[in-house]
């Protein structure tokens, strides 16, 4: 219902929506976008790890990090920045990320109906071939949008 | 183990992660352990409302959690390496503690299937759920897969 502001663009919008809260705190930024996929990135730290000694980044922020690239995918493929809500996500966790390597993730929005948003993507540690995680997910429109079948 | 002892034998084995994102142990319920972590800054998403990311932070560590516990009392000593999660969001999760109790629905051999879930008032009323899966390998193994 923003019809008036300019379109969402994440590049623009990742400047402040990641500097603030959950997402600033665990230092996420962005990395590249397209028209329906944003791609993010989650840099190492020693506190955000999930086995004491291991090196190795808690599944826990990956999950943030999808969560965030997916949510931007919607608004990217939308043009508007709607308010939305995860219904569900599910991650297939492939491999743990190598020892003191920063996670990307990059969620698509492949499919948008009246209120519900289908997304998919990946979690990588420098090769998107050979991902840490897959994802999908469906996200709801609180409060409705614009039908844009019309 | 006494619950008190229990409490602080889970409170030990919290990873890094979950101690910078505030989790504590609130309590041990029916031998399994409650987890809490406090609304702030750093569990925001939109204005007054939990990440959905910390959420399941919480779900996925509490989870992990009863897991622990359960292998102990088994006297099993085993690495644990995540296969899948899948989280439900019911309701948004407002700027009040919020609190995460699994529950080990299947322990095998080689993997366990585990039922998570958060509240914050009213523990009828869950404000998100988890499923895990997650494999256990020998302590000695490190490698991936």
């Amino acid at each position: 219902m923003a019809s008036d502001l300019p379109p969402f663009d994440p590049a623009t919008a990742a400047a402040f929506m990641l500097q603030h809260g959950h997402p600033g705190w665990l230092g996420m930024h962005y990395v590249a976008h397209g028209a329906d996929w944003v791609e993010l990135a989650l840099p190492w730290r020693e506190d955000l790890v999930g086995e004491t000694g291991s090196g190795i980044l808690a599944t826990g922020p990956i999950v943030s990090l999808m969560d965030m690239a997916s949510g931007m995918a919607i608004w990217t493929r939308t043009s508007e920045f709607l308010a939305i809500a995860t219904l569900d996500l599910r991650v297939d966790y492939m491999r743990p990320a190598r020892k003191g390597a920063a996670v990307n993730g990059r969620s698509e929005c492949y499919r948008l109906t009246r209120s519900a948003a289908f997304v998919r993507g990946i979690a990588h540690d420098g090769d998107p071939d050979d991902p840490v995680a897959h994802i999908a997910g469906v996200f709801m429109s609180i409060g409705g949008r614009r039908d844009e079948r019309r | 183990m006494s619950d008190a002892d229990l409490l602080a034998a889970v409170e030990r084995e919290l990873p890094a992660y979950a101690r910078s994102l505030g989790i504590t142990v609130d309590s041990i319920d029916g031998g399994s352990p409650v987890l809490v972590v406090p609304f702030g800054k750093i569990v925001e998403g939109r204005p007054t409302v939990f990440h959905g990311g910390a959420t399941s932070g919480l779900l996925e560590n509490a989870g992990y959690a009863a897991l622990r516990v359960e292998l102990a009392r088994a006297g099993r000593e085993q690495r644990l390496k995540p296969i899948n999660v899948t989280v439900q969001f019911l309701s948004a999760a407002k700027s009040r503690p919020t609190y995460a109790r699994g529950r080990v629905l299947r322990l095998g051999r080689r993997n366990a299937n585990i039922e998570v879930e958060a509240w914050q008032d009213d523990r009828s009323r869950p404000v998100a759920t988890a499923v895990m899966n997650v494999l256990m390998a020998a302590p000695e193994d490190g490698s991936g897969g």
